[in-house]
C-alpha cells in the first residue's frame, strides 16, 4: 500500500515539476499512437467502407479476416516488422528499426483492422436504404460514402478510441521495433517495463497512472463528443 | 451542421497536437546511429544512462541501446543486426570470435554474481564458499530455485555452476525456468521465496523491495565479466563499423574506467561495477 | 393467360400512346422493355410506360407486386436492368448522365430515412449535394418547412421525431429540390391512420398548389383514387392495367385487378341465357342477372362492388326486371370502420357493406337470414378466355 501511495505521489511531483523526461515520454507516446491512429484511420475508413459498401465472392472470408485482425497480437505484429525491417531484411534499406518511425508503423498495423472492423460493423448497421436514398438526393458516389461515415460517426468514435487506446497501451511491438532506447523511443509503456525491471516500481507505478490518466483525457474527449451528438 | 463543425474543430484540434507534439521532441538524426546490443543488467543498472550522454556529446554518434539477454544481443551481433555488443558471456563470446562475426573483443569490467535466497534459508546454503556446493545443497533440499532460461549472461553462468556440482536440473519439479530478465527474476523469487543467481549491480539496485539476502559471493565461478565485441563489418557490410568502434574505445578509455569504478558508490554505498580495461581476463578474481 | 394479358396490355399501351401523340405535351418520361431479374425470378417486366409531364400516376398492387422495383429502376438505383429510360426524350445513361438525371428526380421512401442531423439540415441535404449557395438553400428550405407546417422543428434533431414529424421532414426534403418527377414509394405505410390521413390531406393540397409530376406507389387503393390522374394496377412485376381512375375502378380487366381494387365478390359461372345485351349466368344453383356482350354458354366472372349490395330483411314487393335479389344466411360480420362488412351465403358468397346504423335498424346478426340485392348494372363482366 506504501508502495502504492508513494508511486502516486511520485506521479503527480513528476508531472507537476514537469520532469523533462517524463513529459518527454508522454508527448512521444502521444505523437507515435496519435500518428498510428491517424494513419490505421485513413486505412481502415477507406477499407472498411469499400467492404462494407461493395459485393464480391468471398467477402464473408475477408471479413472474417478483419475480425481476426482486430484482435492481432502486438508481440506478433512486433516480431514481423523487426524481421522486415532488420539491416539484411527485405526493408532493411529504409534503415527504421528502432526508430519512432518503426513503433508507429508497427502500432498502425495493430490499430488498422480494429478501426476497419469497426468501420465496417458501423457501416453495415445503417439501413440498407440509406445509400439509395442519399443516391436519390442526387449524390455522387463519393458523395454517398462521404454522408455514410458521417452518418456512422458515433460507432466510428468508438473506433478511434478502440484504436488509440489499443496502440498507447500497447508494449510488445513498441519494445521490440523500438528498442526502448532513452530520449528517442521510450514510450510510456516500455519505460514502464523497464523502471519495473529496475526495481524502481514508484516510478513504474507514476509512469502507469500517467498512461491511465492520459486515455482517460483523451476518452473524456471523444465522449463529451458523442454525448453532444445524442439527440436532446 | 454547426455541430458537426465543432466536433470537427475538436477531432483536427486533438490530431494537430499530435502532430505538433512531434516538435516538442528533438528528432534526432539516425545517420551517425549506432546499434548497441547490451545485456539487460548494464541497462538496467543506470550504467549506459550515465555513459551513453558522454559518449554522444563528445563523438556526435547516435547510441540506440537495445537491452536484451546476452544471448539475444551475440545473435544480433552474429546477424550483423547491431554494431557493437556490451556483454557478459565469455564462452559464448568466444565462440563468434571465432567463427568470424565479432572482432577486437575487449574487457571492460566485472562485478559478480551472487546466489540470493529468501530469509529462511531452507536450504541452509549461507556462507557456503563454492557456489557449486551451495546448488548441491538446494537440489538435495528440492527447495524452488528460479532459473532466468534466456541464455543470457546470467543463465549461462548458472548453467557452468550446476555443470561443475554434477546437476542437471531441468525438468526437476523444484526448478522453474522463467524467462524473465535479471529484475523481475528477482522479483518473482522474492515473492515465491525461491532462490536464484543474480548479478550484484541488479541485485543493489533492487535490494530496497526485495527483502532478500546474500548467501552466497566470492567463488571464483561467480565473476561476471563484461567485454566489448565490434561486429565484423567484413560479414555485413551494413554494419556501423566506425561507430561500434569508436564505442568499444570509448568503453576502455580511462575517463570511462573512471566512471565506471564510482558508479553506484553515490547510490548503493559501494560500487557496482570493477574497470578491467588491459587486465587479462584469466586473472581476475585471483 | 398471362401471355395473352401481355398482348391485351400492349394493345392498351399503343391506344395511349396515340392519345400522347395527339395531346399536346411530349411525355416527360418514358421507359421501355423495362426488365429486372434476380437470378431466374423476373422481378420486373415492364414494355411500355409514359408518363406525362405534369400527371400524377399511382402504381397500386399487393406487397410484392414490383411497384418498389419499378419506381428503383425508373430512378436509377436498382441496378443491373434491361431496357431503356427516356427522360424528354434523351436516351439516360446515353445522351444524358445518370447523375444529372437523377438530380432531376426526387425520391420518397416507406421509411423516413433521415440524417442524424436537425430537420433542417435534413431538408437541405439534397441541395446540399447539389452545391447550392447556403443562402438561396435556407429560403428553399424555410419555404418547405412551412409548406409541411414543420417550421417549429427546425434545429430539433431528427431522431427524435415521431413518425408523422420524420416523413413530412422526408417529403420536405424531396420537394425542396423542385424536382420534375417526384417519386414516391409508399410514404404512407408506417404511420398510423389519423397521422396518415392528415398527411395525405396535406398532399392533395400542395399537388393542387404546385404543378409537379409524380409516381406514387401504394397498395392502398383509397390513397390512390384521392391522389391520383392515372392509376397503374401492378402484380407479379407487370402492369396489368393503366388507366384513368374511373376506367380502372370501373372497367378492371380481369379478376385481379377487380379484386384488387375492391370488387369483393368475384364470381365465375356459364351464360344459361341471353337477352341482347341482358343476360343470366348459373353460379351455384342461382341465376344471376346482367348486361354486357357475350355468347351464350361461355363462361364469365362477375365482379360486385360490396356498396352496391342492398341487404333487407322483409324483400321488397316491387322488384324490377334489372334487380337481382337473394335469400341468404348471414356467416360473417366484420367491423371496418365506418362500414360493417357483411358476409353471405346465398348459394353462392356474396359481401356487402352496411352502415352500423342499418345492421342495427334491420338487426342483423351472424346466423340470421337476409335478401341480398344489387343491380344488374351494377355487376362488372370479364369474360373469361378459353384455354
Amino acid at each position: 500500500m506504501d508502495l502504492i501511495l508513494e508511486g502516486i505521489k511520485k506521479a503527480f511531483y513528476l508531472l507537476f515539476t514537469f520532469d523533462p523526461e517524463v513529459i518527454g515520454i508522454t508527448f512521444l507516446s502521444l505523437k507515435v499512437s496519435g500518428i498510428a491512429t491517424l494513419i490505421s484511420l485513413f486505412i481502415g475508413i477507406s477499407a472498411g467502407v469499400t467492404v462494407a459498401l461493395s459485393r464480391f465472392i468471398g467477402k464473408r472470408i475477408v471479413v472474417s479476416l478483419i475480425n481476426t485482425g482486430m484482435g492481432l497480437p502486438p508481440v506478433v505484429v512486433g516480431l514481423f516488422v523487426t524481421i522486415f525491417l532488420w539491416r539484411n531484411g527485405p526493408l532493411g534499406f529504409l534503415e527504421i528499426l528502432y526508430t519512432p518511425t518503426a513503433m508507429i508503423i508497427a502500432q498502425a498495423i495493430i490499430a488498422t483492422p480494429i478501426v476497419t472492423g469497426i468501420t465496417l460493423a458501423a457501416i453495415q448497421q445503417l439501413p440498407q436504404k440509406l445509400q439509395l436514398q442519399i443516391l436519390a438526393l442526387g449524390a455522387t458516389r463519393l458523395q454517398m460514402v462521404w454522408i455514410l461515415i458521417k452518418e456512422a460517426r458515433l460507432p466510428l468514435l468508438a473506433g478511434v478510441m478502440a484504436g488509440f487506446g489499443g496502440v498507447i497501451s500497447e508494449v510488445g511491438a513498441s519494445i521490440m521495433v523500438g528498442g526502448n532506447i532513452k530520449g528517442y523511443s521510450r514510450v510510456l509503456t516500455t519505460a514502464t517495463v523497464m523502471e519495473t525491471s529496475r526495481g524502481n516500481f514508484d516510478i513504474a507505478i507514476a509512469l502507469g497512472i500517467i498512461l491511465l490518466l492520459l486515455a482517460y483525457f483523451i476518452n473524456l474527449i471523444l465522449t463529451q463528443i458523442q454525448q453532444r451528438e445524442r439527440p436532446r | 451542421m454547426k455541430k458537426w463543425n465543432k466536433s470537427q474543430v475538436i477531432l483536427s484540434l486533438i490530431f494537430g497536437l499530435f502532430i505538433m507534439s512531434g516538435f516538442v521532441v528533438p528528432v534526432q538524426g539516425v545517420q551517425k546511429a549506432i546499434i548497441l546490443a547490451t545485456t539487460t543488467s548494464t541497462q538496467d543498472s543506470g550504467l549506459l544512462d550515465v555513459l551513453i550522454p558522454i559518449f554522444e556529446k563528445k563523438t556526435g554518434y547516435f547510441v540506440k541501446t537495445i537491452a536484451v539477454g546476452s544471448g539475444q544481443a551475440m545473435a544480433m551481433g552474429q546477424k550483423g543486426e547491431a554494431d557493437v555488443l556490451l556483454v557478459h558471456s565469455p564462452a559464448a563470446e568466444k565462440k563468434i570470435v571465432a567463427e568470424g562475426y565479432g572482432i577486437n573483443r575487449r574487457i571492460i569490467m566485472h562485478n559478480d554474481f551472487i546466489i540470493v535466497g529468501p530469509p529462511g534459508d531452507s536450504a541452509k546454503i549461507k556462507g557456503i564458499k563454492l557456489a557449486s556446493e551451495a546448488f548441491k545443497k538446494i537440489a538435495s533440499a528440492q527447495a524452488l530455485f528460479l532459473s532466468r532460461s534466456d541464455k543470457s549472461g546470467t543463465h549461462v553462468k548458472e548453467m557452468d555452476i550446476w555443470k561443475a556440482a554434477g546437476i542437471k536440473p531441468e525438468g526437476e519439479k523444484w526448478y522453474q525456468q522463467t524467462g524473465l530478465g535479471m529484475g523481475q527474476i528477482l522479483s518473482v523469487a522474492a515473492e515465491k521465496k525461491g532462490y536464484t543467481l543474480a548479478d550484484r549491480g541488479t541485485y543493489l539496485a533492487l535490494k530496497k523491495n526485495l527483502g532478500f539476502d546474500i548467501l552466497v559471493e566470492g567463488d571464483a565461478i561467480l565473476l561476471n565479466i563484461y567485454h566489448v565485441v565490434e561486429v565484423n563489418p567484413s560479414k555485413w557490410p551494413k554494419v556501423n563499423a566506425g561507430g561500434g568502434k569508436a564505442f568499444a574505445d570509448f568503453m576502455v578509455s580511462k575517463e570511462t574506467q573512471e566512471i565506471i569504478k564510482t558508479f553506484g558508490v553515490d547510490k548503493f554505498g559501494s560500487p557496482l561495477f570493477f574497470p578491467d580495461a588491459g587486465k587479462k581476463e584469466e586473472k581476475l578474481g585471483k | 393467360m398471362r401471355n395473352s394479358n401481355i398482348l391485351k396490355d400492349e394493345a392498351l399501351y399503343s391506344m395511349v400512346d396515340a392519345k400522347m401523340v395527339m395531346s399536346e405535351s411530349k411525355p416527360i418520361l418514358e421507359a421501355r422493355n423495362l426488365e429486372v431479374r434476380k437470378g431466374d425470378t423476373r422481378l420486373l417486366a415492364v414494355p411500355c410506360l409514359l408518363i406525362r409531364e405534369g400527371e400524377i400516376l399511382c402504381l397500386v398492387g399487393p406487397n410484392g407486386a414490383g411497384k418498389t422495383t419499378l419506381l428503383q429502376t425508373l430512378s436509377y438505383l436498382l441496378k443491373p436492368f434491361q431496357g431503356e429510360i427516356f427522360f424528354r426524350g434523351k436516351k439516360v445513361g446515353a445522351n444524358h448522365s445518370v447523375l444529372e438525371y437523377r438530380r432531376k428526380l426526387a425520391m420518397v421512401f416507406q421509411e423516413p430515412l433521415l440524417f442524424d442531423t436537425t430537420v433542417f439540415e435534413n431538408v437541405a441535404s439534397g441541395l446540399k449535394i447539389r452545391g447550392m449557395k447556403r443562402g438561396e438553400i435556407h429560403d428553399r428550405v424555410i419555404e418547405q418547412l412551412e409548406r409541411f407546417g414543420i417550421n417549429h422543428l427546425h434545429d430539433r434533431s431528427a431522431k427524435t421525431l415521431s413518425g408523422g414529424e420524420a416523413q413530412r421532414t422526408s417529403l420536405a426534403r424531396a420537394f425542396a429540390l423542385q424536382p420534375e418527377i417526384l417519386l414516391l414509394d409508399e410514404p404512407f405505410a408506417s404511420l398510423d391512420p389519423p397521422t396518415r390521413n392528415s398527411l395525405i390531406e396535406d398532399l392533395e393540397h400542395i399537388f393542387q398548389q404546385i404543378q409537379t409530376t409524380a409516381i406514387f406507389a401504394t397498395h392502398d387503393r383509397l390513397e390512390a383514387l384521392r391522389l391520383s390522374d392515372r392509376i397503374a394496377v401492378m402484380n407479379g412485376g407487370e402492369i396489368l392495367q393503366i388507366g384513368s381512375s374511373e376506367e380502372v375502378m370501373n372497367h378492371p380487366v380481369n379478376e385481379l385487378v377487380a379484386s384488387f381494387l375492391g370488387m369483393e365478390t368475384i364470381l365465375t359461372g356459364k351464360v344459361i341465357k341471353r337477352n341482347g345485351r341482358a343476360f343470366i349466368t348459373s353460379i351455384g344453383g342461382q341465376e344471376i342477372e346482367s348486361v354486357g356482350e357475350v355468347h351464350l354458354g361461355e363462361a364469365v366472372t362477375l365482379c360486385i362492388r360490396p356498396e352496391n349490395v342492398t341487404l333487407s330483411v322483409h324483400p321488397s314487393k316491387e322488384v324490377t326486371s334489372a334487380t337481382n335479389v337473394f335469400p341468404g344466411k348471414i356467416v360473417k360480420i366484420v367491423p371496418l370502420g365506418l362500414y360493417q362488412k357483411v358476409q353471405l351465403n346465398c348459394g353462392f358468397p356474396l359481401v356487402a357493406y352496411v352502415t352500423h346504423h342499418s345492421l342495427e335498424n334491420l338487426s342483423l346478426r351472424e346466423g340470421r337470414e337476409a335478401a341480398a340485392s344489387f343491380k344488374a348494372t351494377a355487376i362488372h363482366v370479364i369474360r373469361r378466355k378459353e384455354r
